[in-house]
């Protein structure tokens, strides 16, 4: 039972770091086409301000609460910057979007190294969240479950802001006609600010739950970004459901593969995972259009 | 006579290349320095692959560290094993295993299967995941990450089998280059000219690849690909080509780098350090001939002095250099060079 | 590569025929049953309002959108193609917004086109002078004077033409043209309506248009499209004089929105 359980379990909370990391992306890269691949440094930049929170409201089982929000304005101001200094220039170049963030992240990394120094600084768990649970046999940590609750409530806030207000439907207007939505009155510049601004909080979150469970860390960025962005990629641009089961599926599959082999192999079977998925199913990945092949 | 030029111009600028590193360079660096000029070779024979898949081809590549590996690590053990000897097998194996050698080290003991399989292995990796990925036209930002993936899977895979590829520590301690001892500076001085003789091959072969009909397809491809299908070709079968040449260049780029730097470990492959060769092709200008190796080199030279001197400020300076790049040239600081050079010359032709 | 002239035997045996094609984009047939002969020699003209499914139908043919029914020609089912097989088959076509290789010059567009007869060995070759068939194509369209100049530069019209041009270099026996003269000015429409009918003497030729002038003066046989299918096929004084046709234009015109 526990060879089922235990992965079943981790694997959903990893799914769960996975699709707070993605949600963000889904935004930035599912709505507004940026390649953002700094975002994995902003996951980071939330991580640390969990670590600095801490360093100030000392007792844990408050710092974390503060350091939620926090980190979502830190994350986000990062974003909204990076957005208004660099990504305004490239919205007609989505590939290049792509290699200047990854300058940004090289930029934040060493920053952080800089800063915090190169090895990783650990993340005291709340009281609260001190202790497990046991299923099936599995002693089920309540950190995990933390994040898949934080993860629940990240996307339930997204989606209904996506769906139900008024923001969402500017956010919607502006990917699909950007002309038409400044005619009747969209500012499209400050709704793509306000947009990479939530994604790249969004980010700040995923890394207040990472920290809690492997501390901080310069280099702790890059794990994330590939498996976020492959979520994404598998999950199919322009909604969010795909978003969650992508991810969901990526973190229980790499939790299983990683108690049948290892940890690294499971990497590798992930991603021969996703190739193949996207050999089977393709669509959405590419748009024929016939009127004009340009 | 102006055609002329512009067919044979570039071959000029790659014999004068050539003059440099081979005849010059030997004569005035220090072995020091000519080993480290020989590095920097090998990691510009990589972009100009690049050069081909993402500057005329469009398809950027960004886990190119994963076929400068394959060709690294066949290179790096195959010297072990002549390191070892005709029985022995490699010291790191009696340190973290049991003594004994997978299987699929014994063929890299022949020097002549090695050099196949520093050709065919990238060759054949490159052409299954490329017929995976460009028949199911997955293209643009999926094929970045699918790449860059690709990297990311290869150096976990290296760093977890320590017993089989020496781990993290990668592999090292190379005495004999295919009979030559490495520790002899005549023959450190050869391996080296053998690397830039190859970064100079490449160059003519990618010269010839341009001005063929091949490379205006590619071209073709990389701006209109749908448009391509209504000519009769299937852009797949162009990508792959470009996809799988470059791949062949960054393993013969690895399999040089092995002995030069005397090292070849994960660090050298990994997402990182393919998004160094990127690095090198965008400040040099990815659609020209000459910029990606010139600026591979320049790349190279940057990452060696600076990290000399400071040692933390080098990830700063490759960051910087991205952004500024990117966001200021994106057809690199030689079409920079040449935007400048035509605004100084036009007022003259103004003016008859 | 060879532009062969067919002899006259063969003469009235090349031509695409179309039986019941259907495509259904999710429930909604945007093509519906169509029935067509187009005949070589013939300047054929496809028209009908916005939706009719016209471009969709050419779609069909050329391998970019799936379909079912039958679509042959010289005993070749296109629909079980793919694009550039169709394409070496002997069937072209050209899209609304004229697309050429920008960075390219002329030459290298129309040269580019002529690939399709080229062994892989060839393409690793430079192009030495010009080869007989581009040269020829470069008269026939009239862009002669310009063949060094980057695609990118030319006028709207002449990257028509240059299109056109690259059809006759992969020596396209079928070609399917989108809307040809959509924005050219009455001068330029005059010459690319002379052009089709000088090349569609030995080739089948068919034209979306939406311009009734234009239709009226170079139109050998025009088929009116309407929600998808057939609605009436016939010269163009025939067409013209159709009350249904009139209906179809005056009446209820603007049924559904273009999809493409």
């Amino acid at each position: 039972m526990d060879s089922f359980t235990t992965p079943l379990l981790a694997g959903t909370a990893t799914g769960a770091l996975l699709l707070i990391a993605a949600l963000g992306l889904a935004l930035t890269f599912g709505q507004m086409g940026v390649i953002n691949m700094a975002h994995g440094e902003f996951l980071m930049a939330g991580a640390y301000t969990a670590f600095v929170t801490q360093q100030i409201v000392t007792n844990a089982d408050i710092s974390i609460v503060v350091a939620l929000p926090a980190a979502f304005v830190v994350a986000g101001l990062l974003g909204l910057l990076l957005e208004v200094t660099v990504i305004t220039w490239m919205y007609r170049r989505p590939l290049d979007t792509l290699l200047v963030t990854v300058g940004v992240g090289l930029v934040l990394q060493q920053l952080a190294k800089d800063i915090f120094g190169a090895q990783g600084d650990p993340v005291r768990t709340p009281t609260w969240l001190d202790g497990n649970i046991d299923v099936f046999g599995y002693h089920w940590p309540y950190r995990q479950m933390f994040t898949i609750v934080l993860a629940v409530m990240a996307l339930i806030a997204l989606a209904a802001l996506l769906k139900y207000s008024a923001f969402g439907r500017q956010i919607r207007a502006t990917v699909q006609n950007r002309d038409l939505a400044e005619t009747v009155g969209i500012r499209t510049r400050a709704v793509d600010r306000i947009t990479f601004f939530i994604g790249s909080g969004l980010a700040g979150i995923g890394g207040v739950a990472v920290s809690l469970i492997s501390g901080t860390n310069p280099r702790l960025g890059t794990t994330y970004i590939i498996s976020a962005f492959l979520v994404v990629v598998a999950g199919g641009l322009g909604q969010l459901k795909g978003t969650v089961i992508a991810a969901f599926a990526v973190g229980i599959a790499t939790s299983f593969f990683a108690d049948w082999t290892s940890a690294s192999m499971a990497q590798v079977a992930t991603f021969a995972l996703v190739v193949v998925f996207l050999q089977l199913r393709p669509q959405g990945l590419f748009v024929v259009r016939s009127r004009g092949l340009a | 006579m102006k055609s002329l030029v512009r067919t044979f111009g570039p071959l000029v600028a790659i014999a004068v290349l050539a003059v440099l590193l081979l005849v010059v360079a030997p004569a005035v660096l220090s072995p020091f320095r000519l080993n480290n000029l020989g590095k920097y070779c090998c990691w510009a024979i990589a972009a100009v692959g690049i050069g081909l898949a993402w500057g005329r081809g469009g398809m950027l590549v960004m886990g190119q560290g994963v076929f400068f590996g394959i060709g690294g690590y066949a290179m790096a053990m195959h010297l072990k094993l002549e390191a070892a000897g005709p029985e022995g097998i490699p010291d790191f194996m009696l340190l973290y295993g049991d003594g004994t050698m997978p299987g699929w080290w014994e063929p890299f003991r022949s020097g002549a299967f090695t050099l196949f399989a520093i050709i065919a292995l990238p060759a054949v990796a490159a052409a299954i995941l490329g017929y995976a990925i460009f028949k199911r036209r997955v293209k643009g930002a999926y094929f970045a990450i699918l790449t860059q993936a690709l990297a990311v899977v290869f150096a976990t895979l290296l760093i977890a089998t320590i017993q089989e590829t020496g781990g993290f520590n990668g592999l090292n301690q190379f005495t004999f280059f295919f009979g030559y001892n490495l520790y002899d500076p005549v023959n450190k001085k050869m391996v080296y000219s053998i690397a830039a003789g190859l970064l100079i091959g490449c160059l003519v072969l990618v010269w010839q690849l341009y001005r063929s009909r091949f490379g205006e397809l590619l071209i073709a491809t990389r701006d209109a690909e749908e448009r391509v299908r209504f000519l009769g070709h299937d852009p797949a079968n162009v990508k792959l080509a470009a996809f799988v040449v470059a791949a062949v260049m960054a393993s013969i780029g690895g399999a040089m780098f092995a002995p030069i730097a005397g090292i070849i470990s994960p660090s050298d492959v990994d997402a990182t350090a393919s998004i160094f060769l990127i690095a090198g092709v965008a400040l040099g200008g990815r659609a020209l001939l000459l910029g990606p190796a010139l600026g591979a080199l320049a790349v190279g030279y940057g990452r060696s002095t600076l990290s000399e001197s400071f040692p933390d400020q080098w990830t700063y300076f490759l960051g910087a250099l991205f952004i500024a790049v990117i966001l200021l040239f994106p057809a690199g600081l030689a079409s920079a060079v040449g935007r400048a050079a035509r605004l100084v010359v036009r007022p003259k032709e103004a003016t008859p | 590569m060879k532009i062969d002239h067919p002899s006259p035997d063969d003469l009235g045996q090349d031509y695409l025929e179309i039986r019941g094609l259907t495509v259904d984009f999710d429930g909604f047939k945007a093509v519906d049953g169509v029935d067509l002969t187009l005949l070589q020699g013939r300047v054929h003209f496809l028209i009908g309002p916005n939706g009719a499914g016209k471009t969709t139908l050419v779609d069909a043919a050329t391998g970019l959108v799936p379909a079912t029914g039958l679509a042959r020609y010289r005993n070749q089912d296109l629909l079980s193609m793919r694009s550039h097989k169709i394409v070496r088959a002997g069937v072209g076509r050209t899209f609304q917004t004229a697309t050429v290789f920008e960075e390219l010059s002329v030459l290298q567009n129309l040269d580019i086109a002529g690939g399709v007869h080229r062994s892989p060995f060839a393409l690793l070759r430079a192009r030495r002078g010009v080869p007989s068939y581009v040269a020829e194509a470069l008269e026939t369209v009239g862009l002669a004077d310009l063949r060094d100049r980057p695609a990118g530069v030319l006028a709207h019209g002449q990257k028509q033409w240059l299109e056109i041009g690259m059809l006759l270099v992969q020596d396209a026996r079928v070609m399917l043209l989108d809307e040809p003269v959509a924005g050219m000015s009455a001068e330029e429409r005059e010459e690319t309506g002379a052009l089709l009918q000088r090349i569609g003497e030995e080739r089948t030729i068919v034209v979306i248009e939406h311009d009734m002038d234009f239709v009226r003066e170079f139109a050998d046989v025009v088929t009116v499209m309407h929600a998808g299918k057939v609605l009436m096929e016939g010269s163009v004084t025939e067409i013209q004089a159709s009350p249904e046709v009139q209906e179809v234009y005056l009446g209820r015109t603007v049924e559904g929105t273009s999809h493409a």
